[in-house]
C-alpha cells in the first residue's frame, strides 16, 4: 500500500511552485489494484501540463475515496427500484448499480481487459496504451460483464471533474490549483464592487470555505 | 385508506406542498380569517438554515449532490418519448430538478420574474386571428388561458412587490416610462426595484442586440438591487452578484423565497400550522365523488393519517399536482387515443437551448459572477412579437444572457468547443479558454402542447409508499424545433456584432429525441390546464377542478401550452388571482365558480 500511495504523493506538482509533499493517502474504499488503476486513470484524465496541475496533485484519487463512503456513493439519491429495463440511451441511467458498484465493476473489467490484451494491469502500461483504453470505455467499446463501459467511465469522469475543482472540503482541489488554474475565485461569493468593472482582471484569488487561500 | 389511520381534527384550508403557490394560497387564507394547515413532505428549511454563508457555497453539494432538491429514491417520474416505448425511471437527476422541503423550489431557484405576454394567454385566438385556423398544426392543442392579461394585472403587480422583484417598466398606464421591453404591455405601476447592474457579458450582449436593431431590456429579476422590505413586511438585503444562486439559499436574504418573503409572517400567524416530513398519499372524497373531504398523508413517524378540511389547495409543483389528482380520482384521466378526458392532458416543457461565444483571449467574462434573475434579453422573437406567417410555426423564443454565475465544476464539465476532447490535455487547454472567455446565449422558447405528448400513470413502477409514478410521454415535435433553429440563427448575429472569435450555436436537430440525461430546465407545465371548456380543461379558469369544486390547484399545470418566459411569475399571479375568487365569492358560495 505504502509504495502505492506514494504515487500520488510524487503526482507531478503545480506549475505555481512546489509545495510540501502531501502525506501518503491510505484508501479506506479501494483495494490496492483499484487504487492503483485510480492513480493512473486520474493522471491520464487530467494530466499535469503548463496549464496547471493535473488530478494527483489535486489528490482527486482522495477525494474520490472519501466520497465512496458518503450516501451518494450507495445510490442513496437515486431512484434504485426494479424492475431494472434497459433502453435507449436518451431515456438514461438504468443499471442496478449504485456508484460504489460501478466502480468495483469497471476497475476490475478494465484491468481484466488490460490484462488479457497487454499481460499487465492497467497501470503499468504505458502512458499512450492507457489512453486508448480510456477512450475505448469512454466510446462504449468494452464491456465489464452487464456494465457497459461508458457508463463506469462516465461516471469516474464526472467524479474526476469533482475532484479537482469543488471545494478542498472534500478531498480534493489540494491548494485550490483547481481553481487558481480557471481563475475562479471560489468561496468569495461577493462582487458587489466588481460586478460592472467591464474587462478588468479580477484582483482577488480564489479562497475556499475554511478560509484557505491561494 | 388503512383501518389504522389516524383522523385529526377538521380544518378549514389543507395546502399540500409549501412552495410558492403553497405559501400564498396559505396567507392569502389565513387573511381570510380560515385555519390552514400546510403540509411539505420534505424538511423545514430556511435562509438562516440552508443559506448559512460559507457552507452553503459548496458547488458540490449545491449542483452535484442536489442537497435541497427532490429526493428521487422516493420518488420520481418515468419517461419514454412516444406511446410504442416503454417509459423508463428517471433514477438520476438531470434534465430537470424538483425540489423539495420549506419553501419548494422556490428556497434555490433563480429568479427570473416574468409576466405572462397577453398575447401567450390567447393563443389559439390570436393566432386564428392573425394566420386562419389552418396555420395550427395536426395534432397541436393549442388553446386560450380563459383569463386576459387585463384581469391578471394587479395580481403580476402584487407578486412583483412580495417578490421585491428588480427591473425596468416600458409602459405604466399606458405612457412610456422607461427603456424596458417595448413589447411588454402596459402595467399599473413600475417594479417595485430599480433593475439589477449588467454583468459586463450581459452588457455586451445588449450593445450588440441594439446594434443589430433588436430591443435588448433587463431581466426582471426577484433579486433585490436594493434593500427592500415588502408588503408583508419582511425584507430583502442588496444582491452582491455571488453566483451561488440557481440551486442555492441566498446567504444574503435577497433572491426572493416562500421562506424569506412570506414564511417569516405566516408562520407567526395563529390560524396557520405547518407540518414538515408529510407525504399527502391522496385526496379523499365523500360518497358523491364530487366534494373533497379532507387529505390522507404520511407523518414523519411514517404513520397514515387523515385531515379532514373543508377545502383542499394542491400546491404541489406541476407534475405532483397532476398525479395527485390521478391518485385521487379527480377529473377524467386524459385519453390520447380516444382524445378525450382532460387530467395528463397538454403536457409541455421548455425548448431551450444553449449557445455558446469566445470572445478575444484578452477579454475576461467572469462567468462567476452573476444573479440567477439578472441578465439582459431581447424579445423580437417571442410571442407573437412577429410575424409568423411567412415562417410557418407556431411559438417563440426570447433570447437572453442569464449568466446566474458558473462555477468550476461545472466549466470543467462543460469543456472546450465541439470537438475538443472531454479529457487530457486538449481537454484542459480549451476549456480554461472558454471558461474565461465564452458567454452563454439562451433561446428560452415556448413548447406547444400535442395530442401524444401527456401524463399518466406508470403501470410497471412504484414509489416508496407503493403508489405508481407518474409516466412523462414526452417529446420534441417539429415546429418546435423549426422555431428553435429560426431564433438560434438571430443569436448568430448578435455574436457576429459582438466580435466574436468563435461561435458555437446550439439547435435543436430533427429527429433527435428528448434526452433526459441533460439539463434543460425545471419548467414543466401542463398537465392540468385552466380554460373554460371543462373538454379541455381540468380546472376552470379560477383553477378551481371542474369536477370537486372545493379543490384548487395551482401551479404550472394549469400552462395549456408553454411560454418563452419562465414560469414563477405567472404562477404566483395565478395564486393570488384564485385566492381573490376565493375569498370575493367561493368563502360566502362555495359551489363552482364557472359553470
Ligand atoms: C434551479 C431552478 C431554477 C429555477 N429558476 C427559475 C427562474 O429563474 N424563474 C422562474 O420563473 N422559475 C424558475 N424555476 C422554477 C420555479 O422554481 C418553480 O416554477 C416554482 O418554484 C414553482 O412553485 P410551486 O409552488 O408550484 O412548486 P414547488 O416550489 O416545487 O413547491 C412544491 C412543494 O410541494 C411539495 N410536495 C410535492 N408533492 C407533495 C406531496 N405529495 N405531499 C406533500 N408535499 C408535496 C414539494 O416537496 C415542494 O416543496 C427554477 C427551478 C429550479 C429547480
Ligand atoms: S446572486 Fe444575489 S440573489 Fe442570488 S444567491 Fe447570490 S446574493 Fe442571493
Amino acid at each position: 500500500m505504502q509504495g502505492l500511495a506514494g504515487v500520488a504523493a510524487c503526482g507531478t506538482v503545480s506549475g505555481t511552485g512546489a509545495a510540501a509533499p502531501p502525506k501518503p493517502y491510505m484508501p479506506v474504499f479501494f483495494n490496492a489494484a483499484e487504487w492503483n488503476f485510480l492513480l493512473a486513470a486520474c493522471d491520464r484524465l487530467i494530466p499535469a501540463d503548463a496549464n496547471g496541475p493535473g488530478a494527483l496533485a489535486l489528490n482527486v484519487p482522495r477525494f474520490i475515496d472519501q466520497q465512496m463512503t458518503t450516501p451518494y456513493a450507495q445510490g442513496a439519491q437515486w431512484y434504485m427500484a426494479a424492475p431494472f429495463v434497459q433502453g435507449p440511451d436518451n431515456l438514461g441511467y438504468q443499471l442496478p448499480y449504485p456508484p460504489r458498484d460501478l466502480y468495483r465493476h469497471g476497475i476490475a473489467g478494465m484491468n481484466a481487459h488490460a490484462t488479457t490484451r497487454h499481460a499487465k494491469p492497467f497501470a503499468a502500461l504505458a502512458p499512450d496504451v492507457q489512453d486508448d483504453l480510456l477512450r475505448a470505455a469512454e466510446g462504449g467499446r468494452l464491456v465489464f460483464g452487464d456494465v457497459p463501459s461508458a457508463a463506469f467511465f462516465d461516471q469516474l469522469l464526472a467524479n474526476v471533474m469533482e475532484g479537482a475543482f469543488s471545494d478542498p472540503i472534500h478531498g480534493g482541489n489540494t491548494g485550490l490549483g483547481g481553481w487558481a488554474m480557471l481563475g475562479f475565485p471560489g468561496a468569495r461569493a461577493d462582487f458587489m464592487d466588481w460586478v460592472d468593472r467591464y474587462g478588468a482582471h479580477y484582483p482577488l484569488g480564489s479562497v475556499s470555505i475554511t478560509g484557505e487561500t491561494a | 385508506m388503512s383501518d389504522d389511520a389516524r383522523t385529526l381534527k377538521p380544518v378549514d384550508v389543507v395546502v399540500v406542498g409549501g412552495g410558492w403557490a403553497g405559501s400564498i394560497m396559505a396567507k392569502e387564507m389565513t387573511e381570510a380569517g380560515r385555519t390552514v394547515v400546510m403540509l411539505e413532505r420534505g424538511p423545514d428549511r430556511s435562509t438562516a438554515g440552508e443559506g448559512a454563508y460559507p457552507a452553503s457555497i459548496d458547488e458540490l453539494e449545491g449542483n452535484f449532490r442536489y442537497k435541497l432538491f427532490q429526493d428521487l429514491s422516493k420518488n420520481t417520474v418515468t419517461i419514454r418519448n412516444n406511446a410504442n416505448q416503454t417509459a423508463l425511471p428517471y433514477r438520476r437527476m438531470a434534465a430537470f430538478l424538483p425540489g423539495e422541503g420549506v419553501g419548494g423550489a422556490g428556497l434555490h431557484w433563480s429568479g427570473v420574474h416574468f409576466r405572462m405576454p397577453p398575447d401567450d394567454l390567447r393563443l389559439r385566438s390570436r393566432v386564428i386571428e392573425k394566420y386562419g385556423a389552418k396555420f395550427i398544426p395536426e395534432g397541436m392543442n393549442l388553446q386560450d388561458y380563459g383569463v386576459t392579461y387585463e384581469e391578471l394585472e394587479p395580481f403580476f403587480d402584487k407578486a412583483e412587490k412580495v417578490f421585491g422583484t428588480s427591473g425596468e417598466a416600458y409602459k405604466v398606464n399606458g405612457q412610456v416610462v422607461g427603456q424596458g421591453n417595448v413589447f411588454s404591455p402596459s402595467r399599473s405601476d413600475h417594479f417595485p426595484l430599480p433593475p439589477l447592474k449588467d454583468v459586463y457579458t450581459a452588457h455586451l450582449f445588449r450593445k450588440a442586440a441594439a446594434e443589430v436593431g433588436f430591443h435588448p431590456y433587463s431581466l426582471p429579476a426577484a433579486n433585490a438591487s436594493q434593500q427592500y422590505t415588502n408588503p408583508y413586511g419582511v425584507q430583502m438585503g442588496p444582491c452582491n452578484f455571488c453566483g451561488y444562486c440557481s440551486g442555492y439559499a441566498c446567504y444574503m436574504y435577497s433572491k426572493a423565497s416562500p421562506n424569506v418573503n412570506i414564511l417569516p409572517v405566516l408562520r407567526r400567524h395563529p390560524l396557520f400550522e405547518l407540518r414538515a416530513n408529510c407525504h399527502v398519499l391522496k385526496v379523499e372524497r365523500d360518497s358523491t365523488g364530487t366534494r373533497a373531504t379532507g387529505v390522507t398523508y404520511t407523518d414523519a413517524e411514517g404513520k397514515v393519517v387523515t385531515q379532514p378540511a373543508e377545502m383542499v389547495i394542491l400546491t404541489a409543483f406541476q407534475f405532483h399536482n397532476v398525479r395527485l389528482m390521478l391518485l385521487s380520482g379527480i377529473g377524467k384521466p386524459y385519453d390520447p387515443v380516444k382524445n378525450e378526458g382532460v387530467v395528463g392532458r397538454n403536457f409541455v416543457y421548455q425548448n431551450v437551448t444553449t449557445s455558446v461565444v469566445w470572445l478575444d483571449p484578452k477579454v475576461e467574462t467572469n462567468q462567476y459572477i452573476g444573479a440567477g434573475g439578472g441578465g439582459v434579453a431581447f424579445d423580437d422573437f417571442n410571442s407573437e412579437n412577429f410575424d409568423h406567417g411567412p415562417l410557418g410555426f407556431v411559438g417563440g423564443s426570447p433570447v437572453w444572457v442569464n449568466q446566474a454565475g458558473v462555477k468550476a465544476i461545472a466549466g470543467a464539465h462543460s469543456g472546450g468547443p465541439p470537438g475538443t476532447p472531454r479529457w487530457g490535455s486538449a481537454w484542459k487547454a480549451g476549456m480554461i479558454d472558454t471558461y474565461r472567455h465564452s458567454l452563454r446565449i439562451d433561446a428560452h422558447g415556448a413548447n406547444m402542447a400535442y395530442r401524444d405528448v401527456y401524463l399518466d400513470l406508470d403501470p410497471t413502477w412504484k414509489d416508496a409508499y407503493g403508489q405508481p409514478l407518474l409516466r412523462m410521454t414526452f417529446d420534441w415535435k417539429d415546429n418546435d424545433i423549426r422555431m428553435n433553429r429560426y431564433v438560434v440563427d438571430r443569436i448568430g448575429d448578435v455574436a457576429k456584432a459582438m466580435g466574436a472569435r468563435n461561435v458555437h450555436l446550439t439547435r435543436r436537430e430533427f429527429g433527435k429525441p428528448f434526452d433526459t440525461r441533460q439539463y434543460q430546465t425545471t419548467h414543466l407545465g401542463g398537465g392540468a390546464v385552466m380554460g373554460t371548456d371543462p373538454q379541455t380543461s381540468a380546472l376552470n379558469r379560477y383553477m378551481q377542478s371542474w369536477d370537486v369544486h372545493n379543490v384548487f390547484v395551482i401551479g404550472a399545470n394549469a400552462f395549456p401550452q408553454g411560454t418563452g418566459y419562465n414560469p414563477t411569475g405567472m404562477v404566483a399571479a395565478l395564486a393570488y388571482w384564485a385566492a381573490h375568487h376565493i375569498r370575493t365569492t367561493y368563502l360566502a358560495h362555495p359551489g363552482p365558480l364557472a359553470g
